[in-house]
């Protein structure tokens, strides 16, 4: 068993979170937190951490060649350069809607590479 | 000389809600002045996420933040000019500004906001030794380049400065192929938030360094190493504690200052603190009919308060346009031990409706204390804090009650437990 | 085969080249940079000095009062600013009046205007003097330029009026015939009669290139300097110098020409030719210094700070004048301070004293006037909407902090002498010399360039060949 702390990170207050990790694995004693969410967030973070994913993606026929793009949900922290790569090998083309699914189901995890914004299409940049 | 009732002056998140806010009011005859080729401002270029728990209770990336607000802007056929630089406004209201449609145009308010946002405090601004070659940055400009034109400032980056910004900038170097091999903060603690720190820095193994400076730059033509040093209690680099790092860009993101030149032409009074106009609690300025919201009233770290203070003053400029702010005796919000400025500034109570909200921000990070707060020296109301920090903003309500019978002052000040 | 080649277009050279310009040869005008005034022209106090202070008897001192004397018709010529905002050396004991006196008659004895004052008249004129300023000598000579502008301007005048210029072209040999010179560079081949070396720093080692000599050294003495952010009332209206030491002039706080204010320098003794470094060690010496002479210095609104190289020769005087052992050779060489204030002085004395007992100067018959650079912010309304209608970049603002228009950048670029890097464009229009450094616009100017110089984004320069801002674009 080992002692380890956390700093909260899914409000502002900053809460430094201590736990147990047990040699199955498994997560007790945890203190510190001054909302459920705390725990939560300890209990994923060790068994399973994901990220949203922001970057931008190629675009054609738009006034800027770069479209900001978001993962529809988090993704596994360990996939993140690997959707990195997908999404700089796709481009897309102009007029693009905020929230238009730009990649389905990237790297098979289930979750979709989203438009963060609405971009026209012009005929002449 | 066309008169508008409402000019606002800027096209980002202040200058959006406050426009929304005072079309809701009632006011009809609006006409935002964006310098950028499109609304949103700042927003268009923080592609990160996080924007928008508190406006739309979820959260977005800054361009889907703003598209909301450019939406409602456009739906409600509030009039607004792209590529639309102010380049004069006197205290009588009159504005210049110029845009390659209409070549220079000269228009008169009957009510100015001023939501102009902020810039980047520079490396030439905090006089770092060295060379001044290429691959030198704020860090916005690296932003804007990266997200917004798609260019890539630099392969292997050290970053000054743990403010969000630099934070940010760190993960999205390397999410788009490029090292960063450190950031420095010359604070004994980061001014970013913690969320960012573990999310843009510890996720990708990248170092910060506390209490560091850079000290050199070195490079003729293009970066080629930077010196980072340990610094003493008055920031002063300790000799004997230099690092190297060999890079080929630097970025600072060393604070933001609210952008007031064009409010100094007006005579609008500026805060020594915040540097930007002394408000009273409907946001307007020293001059009559000049309100300000937003980063160029003080820098905010959160856009949804930005949003929110924006909205509060085109509410108060609608109140203003339709007669309904009444002259009165003002008293001050005085920041007195640990607190380094409260916005508003000056208080008139009979333009207070229900209740006064007073942001502010402490001078250093504090746990476990009070925050006391006095009526003409008297205490009002003490309210525990766990936690306390420079990097974010703090605000306390007062209902009118509170503050009826103030005469002097409303101060606020940290106290021990 | 050109009549003159001028190496170096700082100050000295741009001078020599519009000067030469005026009369029927050939000039070629080489510069190892990619922008004319791009070394100490660029980086020094930007101050015409009157002339009280340079040791009697000196080429300093001579052509110093001269150049102050031209400077206020050759800035109408060129249609730069020039302002003549005085000066006070001011003294803050007791024990520097001599200093003062000595100064005062010297400045008479050459008829520069000046008169000592005491510090109460000195403080109601100048109310950031320092507590202890008890004197101060006046010197309403004194004038203010942008040394680079004046430089620039000239080399476009010169360039105008038949001068070729050949950036990046960094001189590596030079060779003697019989009657002219075999100058290679690292871009081509030049043949000329004679050769003026205006080499700035490089000076002793571009003349010896065509000579084993040492007639003289050169070593660099750096200055720095802070710069403070534009204000409506500058802080100090004229420049201000204390009592001037063995080192020099002395730390000397000054408003610019674009009323700006600029504080330093320093004077370090080094070895590197490229030495342009800021140290700590400086910027804190001139804090100390500058507390001296003022009082509530606005260091808060600092936005830069930089370093010039003075091109210091071992014989402490300027060297002008045709090499002993090398005819149709002539070094314009050591072309310290005062040399911004001498440089119209210096070329009238190259081409009057040398030049013209070697080559026979006929005048040509009409010169073209340089057009000024279009400054939008000066113009009135009528001015600016005549400019629009003509072309709508006149409209599109590019920079924020010193109102800088597209059209304005264009301008610059396509003029003789234009810019090419974001540097060169900054000297010419100031996008980039405001409070935000360039934060804002330096994105917009680098499009600007490429579009004009047609080049990729990725293949502009700050400066220098190595000095590419973009690395790449994402996602490639």
């Amino acid at each position: 068993m080992s002692q380890k702390d956390m700093v909260c990170i899914v409000c502002p207050m900053s809460c430094k979170v201590s736990f147990d990790i047990n040699p199955d694995g498994s997560i007790t004693k945890v203190e510190g937190h001054s909302c459920p969410r705390g725990e939560n967030y300890v209990r994923k973070e060790m068994t399973n951490p994901t990220r949203m994913l922001t970057s931008t993606i190629k675009i054609e026929g738009a006034f800027y060649d770069r479209l900001p793009v978001i993962t529809s949900a988090d993704i596994p922290k360990s996939k993140i350069f690997d959707v990195m790569k997908e999404i700089n090998n796709t481009v897309v083309k102009a007029p693009v809607k905020l929230k238009d699914v730009l990649i389905e189901n990237v790297c098979g995890l289930g979750v979709n590479i989203i438009a963060s914004r609405s971009m026209k299409a012009v005929e002449d940049k | 000389m066309r008169t508008y009732d409402l000019v606002v002056i800027g096209g980002g998140s202040a200058g959006l809600a406050s426009a929304l806010s005072a079309y809701e009011q009632g006011i009809r005859d609006i006409l935002i002045l964006e310098r950028d080729k499109e609304l949103g401002g700042i927003l268009q270029q923080c592609i990160h996420n996080g924007f928008g728990l508190i406006e739309f209770k979820e959260e977005l990336a800054g361009p889907a933040y703003a598209e909301r607000f450019i939406d409602l802007i456009e739906n409600n056929g509030i009039q607004y000019k792209l590529n639309a630089m102010v380049t004069h406004m006197s205290n009588d209201k009159v504005i210049e500004y110029v845009t390659p449609s209409e070549g220079y145009v000269t228009i008169k308010a009957k009510a100015i906001i001023l939501a102009m946002g902020c810039r980047e405090r520079t490396r030439g601004a905090i006089a770092i030794p060295g060379y001044r070659p290429a691959g030198i940055w704020s860090a916005g400009t690296a932003q804007r380049y990266l997200n917004m034109e798609g260019y890539i400032v630099g392969k292997r980056v050290f970053i000054l400065g743990s403010g969000d910004i630099g934070l940010i900038m760190a993960r999205r170097m390397i999410l788009e192929g490029a090292e960063v091999l450190g950031v420095a903060e010359i604070m004994p603690y980061s001014n970013g938030l913690p969320r960012n720190i573990k999310q843009c820095l510890i996720d990708f193994d990248i170092p910060l360094f506390l209490s560091h400076t850079i000290t050199r730059i070195e490079g003729l033509d293009r970066v080629t190493q930077v010196e980072v040093s340990q610094v003493d209690e008055n920031f002063r680099a300790i000799k004997g504690t230099e690092k190297y790092f060999d890079v080929d860009t630097v970025l600072f993101s060393v604070g933001l200052i609210p952008e007031n030149a064009l409010s100094e032409e007006a005579d609008v009074e500026i805060h020594p603190r915040t540097r930007g106009p002394i408000v009273n609690e409907s946001y307007q300025t020293s001059v009559d009919g000049i309100f300000a919201c937003g980063n160029v009233l003080h820098v905010h770290d959160l856009v949804d308060f930005v949003s929110l203070e924006g909205r509060k003053a085109g509410i108060a400029a609608a109140r203003y346009l339709k007669d309904e702010l009444k002259p009165g005796d003002t008293f001050d919000c005085i920041a007195k031990d640990g607190i380094g400025y409260i916005v508003p500034h000056k208080v008139n109570v009979e333009n207070v409706e229900k209740s006064l909200e007073c942001m502010f921000r402490v001078t250093k990070n504090v746990k476990n204390v009070a925050l006391t707060i006095k009526k003409d020296g008297e205490v009002l109301r003490t309210v525990k804090k766990r936690h306390l920090a420079p990097a974010e903003m703090e605000k306390v309500i007062l209902s009118k009650a509170d503050l009826l019978g103030c005469k002097e002052s409303i101060s606020i000040e940290i106290t021990e437990v | 085969m050109y009549d003159f080649l001028i190496i170096g277009a700082g100050i000295s050279g741009a001078m020599i080249a519009r000067d030469l310009s005026k009369f029927r040869c050939s000039i070629a005008l080489v510069e190892k940079d990619n922008d004319v005034a791009n070394e100490a022209t660029s980086a020094n106090s930007a101050i015409i000095h009157s002339g009280h202070d340079p040791k009697e008897g000196t080429l300093k001192a001579k052509l110093n009062v001269r150049g102050n004397e031209l400077y206020e018709d050759l800035c109408k010529e060129l249609k730069v600013d020039f302002e003549r905002n005085g000066a006070f050396v001011v003294a803050v004991a007791e024990d520097e009046l001599p200093q003062l006196e000595f100064l005062y008659k010297q400045a008479l004895s050459r008829n520069i205007p000046a008169k000592i004052i005491s510090g109460q008249e000195a403080h109601a004129k100048e109310p950031n003097l320092s507590d202890s300023v008890i004197a101060a000598l006046d010197l309403p000579s004194t004038g203010i330029v942008s040394p680079w502008e004046v430089a620039i301007a000239a080399v476009e005048d010169a360039c105008n009026n038949g001068v070729e210029l050949f950036l990046g072209n960094k001189v590596v040999s030079i060779e003697k015939k019989t009657d002219h010179f075999v100058v290679k560079t690292t871009k081509g081949e030049f043949l000329s009669r004679f050769v003026i070396n205006a080499a700035g720093v490089y000076a002793d080692d571009i003349y010896n290139l065509v000579s084993d000599k040492k007639l003289f050294t050169i070593t660099p003495r750096r200055g720095e300097y802070y710069v403070l952010d534009k204000q409506t009332t500058p802080f100090v209206d004229r420049t201000i110098f204390p009592i001037p030491s063995e080192k020099g002039k002395g730390v000397l706080v000054a408003k610019t020409i674009h009323h700006n204010v600029i504080l330093g320098p320093n004077s370090e003794v080094i070895e590197d030719k490229e030495g342009k470094d800021n140290t700590q060690e400086a910027l804190d010496y001139i804090r100390r210094e500058t507390f001296k002479t003022l009082k509530n210095i606005p260091f808060n609104q600092v936005i830069r700070t930089y370093t010039g190289l003075r091109p210091t020769g071992s014989t402490h005087d300027f060297v002008i004048e045709e090499a002993s052992d090398v005819e149709h050779f002539i070094n314009v060489a050591a072309i310290e301070s005062p040399g911004l204030a001498s440089a119209p002085a210096i070329s009238e004395y190259v081409l009057n004293e040398i030049i013209s007992k070697k080559f026979e100067l006929v005048p040509k018959d009409s010169r073209i006037e340089r057009r000024p650079w279009i400054i939008i912010n000066r113009m009135n309304y009528e001015e600016k909407h005549a400019l629009v209608q003509k072309d709508p970049a006149f409209a599109q603002m590019i920079c924020r902090c010193e109102h800088i228009s597209e059209g304005e950048i264009v301008d610059i670029i396509h003029r003789n002498a234009g810019a090419q890097t974001v540097k060169a464009v900054k000297r010419r229009v100031r996008p980039g010399a405001g409070r935000c450094q360039g934060g804002f616009c330096e994105p917009k100017v680098v499009a600007i360039l490429a579009r004009e110089l047609k080049k990729s984004p990725l293949d502009i320069l700050l400066d220098s060949d190595d000095s590419k801002l973009l690395v790449g674009k994402t996602k490639e």
